[in-house]
């Protein structure tokens, strides 16, 4: 019974880095821009949310700080791809390259630091609940509010007079810049916010999740982030659907080796991949609802005026 | 509504973004290692009489990971600074870090081969193909291997005895655990590792014969999220006390949370979660690498397989935690004395696996060769090797 609390426990933390970064990449992309760079934002965010949260002992001047820097690299690359129109497959790709070297760069001198003592959060009155309290409430308040920010961000696209904007931009760019709208900054906006939301990703990871600082830290959830939103079919649940199934079947794999069972380990790492991607394919696999949901513009560049 | 000064704006800004970025690329690339103040060949040039100096031997290492990785790679370039201390402008030392396993590591060690290093070590597995071919296209250099098996008449390999460390940090655990129950992080199931499990258990079974070891592979040697995760599932599990191999400290940052103990993995990490950290298993190359520039200015280099362990000083249990009781560290302390004395070996017999079967006679040594083909776990392990049919 404790052993079930923990794994949820487990799941809900593993998940929540996968779900935070996922949802602001739904974000870009449904503003019509594909943003590859995720994996080297959230480097560069890890870095600046650790060193951070290494001066000033607050978590959140860390998570601030991390989604600044976040916001900033993506930015520049949005600067690059919506007004210079270069590629946004090869400039996405560049600046995970370069947030990589980026991040080791400057987190030379960090590696091997250890942040202060940090008091654990307990949900007051509903952690002291049986099971559902040690499996549900004592987890860092990231944890929750990356459930708040899914539900926001269902509001936000489908409810909002500045979500529908977004999501014509995203679908068809000429249209709605014949109605007048600034295509260009709202798309910036849209990446500016993603990246914000990778760093804050990123520095869950770096300060809360590892807790340490060490070249390569994220280790590619950039990238299964982006992966999810596809499976998703850009919807903001099943990404945190697929973020937390992702979670669970890792830690799943884990609880299975710890307890001996006779599965090949390496069977077993490929299992949080299978899993995700045969859900998310199977609940998702209406093609009228792939079609309804892709931004139709996604990736393309937008000249204005042509 | 964007003006042509605002393009050039932006096209300037672009243009200062990608140099930035190009600087930090080249920053990340190979790094020469500038001399030692002792050795700077500016200060020398300038000196009114300059001395004739006989040209200082050029040594070279090539490194898997980051020297900054607080693990294996930074362990190879302390020994590598400990040659620079000891011969001093009598060596000039280089290295090339991140190199991958493959076509680019032959192409390295045979640059460096071609810049005139006299002897040049590489510290991972993977080079090993590597560097046996450049060894035989320059055989005027001298060769060095890490933890591999294949020697040339100008290659030879050294190793060290990690798990005698781990067999002393079983016998901490085994004082320390509560539910008899203790965790291993694992990389890969290859004998390295395998031996570094079972003499964590023996260990540990030596002071308390009731003890399980569990143990989760995370397929990776360096991923600090995914050993954190491996690491909470063991204490789920009922673990409380953990070792790993792999190469960061994020198992003994996740006991730290947890309020369980763990160990330092490759170089000392008791800063890194003061409650947590029982002891840390390090190892130091420096003893290797300033016998082995020694041997090459003396003349006296040969081919041979060095494996060096608590012995020669190369392996040490260090910073062992004020929470050991005191008979934990005396018993640390005989076998340390033993160990030294030469007169201890881990495997010794009976040795039995986990399911049942002898593996070493009673009262047998192990010998090398036994400790090549490690495939198995001892009784107490759980579980199967994931690769054995």
């Amino acid at each position: 019974m404790n052993e079930a609390a923990l794994l949820i426990a487990a799941t809900l933390a593993s998940g929540t880095p996968l779900a935070i970064a996922g949802l602001g990449l739904l974000l870009n992309e449904k503003a019509g821009v594909l943003n590859l760079g995720a994996e080297g934002i959230m480097l560069v965010a890890a870095i600046a949310g650790f060193a951070a949260a290494l001066s000033s002992g607050s978590d959140v001047v860390a998570f601030g700080a991390a989604a600044v820097a976040g916001a900033l690299l993506a930015g520049v690359f949005g600067l690059l791809v919506i007004w210079l129109n270069t590629n946004q497959y090869a400039t996405g790709l560049a600046v995970s390259l370069f947030g990589y070297g980026f991040s080791a760069f400057v987190g030379l001198e960090f590696v091997g630091k250890k942040l202060g003592e940090r008091q654990p959060f307990e949900v007051p009155v509903l952690a002291d609940i049986p099971f559902v309290g040690s499996a549900l409430f004592k987890q860092h308040p990231m944890v929750y509010l990356a459930i708040v920010l899914a539900l926001a961000m269902m509001w936000f696209l489908y409810k909002s007079r500045a979500g529908l904007v977004l999501r014509a931009i995203g679908e068809s760019p000429d249209s709605a810049h014949a109605l007048g709208y600034p295509v260009r900054l709202v798309r910036l906006a849209a990446v500016m916010a993603g990246g914000g939301l990778c760093g804050v990703a990123g520095a869950y990871l770096s300060v809360v999740y590892a807790p340490l600082w060490v070249e390569g830290l994220v280790a590619g959830r950039g990238w299964i982030a982006l992966a999810l939103t596809t499976f998703a079919t850009w919807r903001p649940a099943r990404v945190l659907l697929g973020a937390y199934l992702f979670g669970g079947v890792t830690m799943a794999q884990f609880a299975l080796q710890g307890a001996g069972v006779q599965v090949s380990s390496q069977l077993l790492a490929m299992a949080p991949y299978l899993a995700t991607i045969i859900v998310l394919a199977l609940i998702s696999r209406n093609p009228t609802w792939i079609r309804i949901n892709m931004p139709a513009s996604l990736g393309k560049p937008f000249h204005p005026g042509t | 509504m964007t003006t042509d000064s605002s393009k050039r704006a932006l096209l300037k800004l672009a243009g200062l973004a990608s140099l930035l970025g190009a600087a930090a690329l080249a920053g990340c690339g190979k790094k020469e290692e500038p001399p030692a103040p002792a050795a700077a060949p500016a200060t020398t040039a300038s000196a009114p009489a300059p001395a004739p100096k006989p040209e200082p031997l050029k040594a070279a290492w090539v490194y898997v990971g980051p020297v900054g990785d607080a693990g294996w790679t930074f362990a190879h370039d302390q020994g590598r600074k400990a040659v620079e201390a000891e011969f001093g402008d009598k060596v000039a030392t280089t290295f090339v870090e991140k190199v991958p396993e493959g076509a680019d590591a032959e192409r390295v060690i045979r640059d460096l081969a071609a810049q005139g290093n006299k002897i040049i070590f590489a510290t991972s597995f993977g080079f090993m193909e590597s560097m046996l071919k450049v060894a035989g296209e320059f055989p005027d250099v001298k060769f060095e291997h890490a933890t591999g098996y294949k020697t040339a008449p100008n290659m030879r390999i050294y190793d060290a005895k990690f798990y005698e460390d781990a067999y002393l940090a079983g016998i901490i655990a085994g004082k320390m655990t509560k539910t008899n129950t203790l965790g291993f992080v694992g990389s890969f199931p290859i004998p390295e590792v395998l031996r570094n499990i079972n003499a964590f258990t023996i260990g540990a079974q030596s002071v308390n014969p009731k003890i399980k070891t569990r143990v989760v592979w995370v397929s990776s040697w360096f991923d600090p999220p995914k050993e954190s995760e491996a690491a909470q599932s063991l204490i789920n599990g009922g673990a409380d006390v953990l070792l790993q191999n792999t190469d960061s400290s994020a198992v003994l940052q996740t006991a730290e949370k947890n309020g369980k103990f763990a160990f330092g993995w490759d170089s000392d990490m008791s800063t890194v979660a003061p409650k947590a950290h029982l002891a840390s298993c390090i190892v130091d190359w420096g003893g290797y690498y300033k016998k082995a520039v020694k041997d090459v200015m003396d003349g006296s280099w040969a081919v041979a397989r060095t494996i060096w362990g608590v012995k020669e000083g190369q392996n040490a249990l260090v910073k062992i935690a004020d929470a050991v009781p005191d008979d934990a560290k005396k018993k640390v302390e005989e076998v340390k004395e033993a160990m030294k004395a030469g007169s201890f070996e881990v495997f010794t017999g009976p040795v039995v696996d986990n399911a049942g079967k002898e593996r070493l006679a009673k009262d047998v040594k192990a010998d090398q060769d036994w400790k090549d083909k490690v495939d198995f776990f001892v009784k107490g392990v759980e579980g199967k090797i994931p690769a054995a049919k």
